[in-house]
């Protein structure tokens, strides 16, 4: 399952969604606006989405997973919009029958999510904003 | 051609038309975009997609593609 949206995530709807009785581990990751970032205290932050290619990307992500671990059941969730401090930006939830694949396979998803899906968050702080990007600089995308 | 997050605040709008003379590419149209909102980010860090998908700078356009200038992501 695939899912931007600028409604609020539900982590227990989405985490439901890979549980099978055939799968032993369930890992779900949440992603939360936190209160500060390098020293300045952040009021909300703002998520932006070019949409129809962050939808097929993360589609492809899943299918990397189900290629490279054989995982069938990923849930993606990434919310859009203004998010406040302790408000749900991601959710990722991967169900494998053991842990070390479902860990691993939940890892590759974030990471691919901060390298190549364009989504964008700019930090609003006391006393001004900014986008937030280039912090992985030497991990460009594959094209 | 469409604009997202800070290319979009920079050019002042979210979308543009742009004609493009016949072989010209996603790095012509930067050159071009430069010139018409002077603007925009400067560093050459944005990797470019053609109808949502990662393209090559240097490939032609064709009529009617959707070109979007990437800048680095920050999801999550």
């Amino acid at each position: 399952m695939i899912h931007i949206t600028s409604e609020p995530l539900n982590p227990q709807e989405i985490t439901e969604l890979v549980r099978k009785n055939g799968n032993g581990a369930v890992v779900t990751f949440l992603g939360v606006v936190r209160d500060q970032s390098e020293g300045r205290r952040v009021l909300h932050l703002e998520y932006e989405a070019y949409q129809p290619m962050a939808e097929k990307m993360l589609h492809q992500i899943a299918q990397e997973i189900r290629e490279r671990w054989a995982i069938e059941d990923t849930a993606i969730a990434h919310r859009l919009g203004r998010l406040m401090i302790g408000e749900i930006s991601l959710v990722v939830a991967v169900a494998s029958p053991h842990r070390k694949d479902a860990f691993e396979a939940s890892q590759y998803v974030l990471d691919s999510i901060k390298h190549v899906v364009p989504i964008w968050k700019k930090e609003v702080f006391e006393g001004g904003e900014a986008w937030v990007g280039g912090e992985e600089k030497g991990a460009a995308p594959a094209h | 051609m469409r604009f997202f997050a800070m290319y979009r605040e920079r050019a002042g709008t979210s979308q543009v038309d742009m004609d493009l003379p016949e072989g010209a590419t996603p790095e012509d149209l930067m050159a071009r975009l430069r010139s018409a909102f002077p603007s925009l980010p400067t560093g050459s860090s944005a990797l470019v997609a053609v109808n949502s998908e990662y393209a090559d700078p240097k490939a032609p356009l064709h009529q009617g593609d959707e070109v979007v200038f990437i800048p680095a992501v920050s999801g999550g």
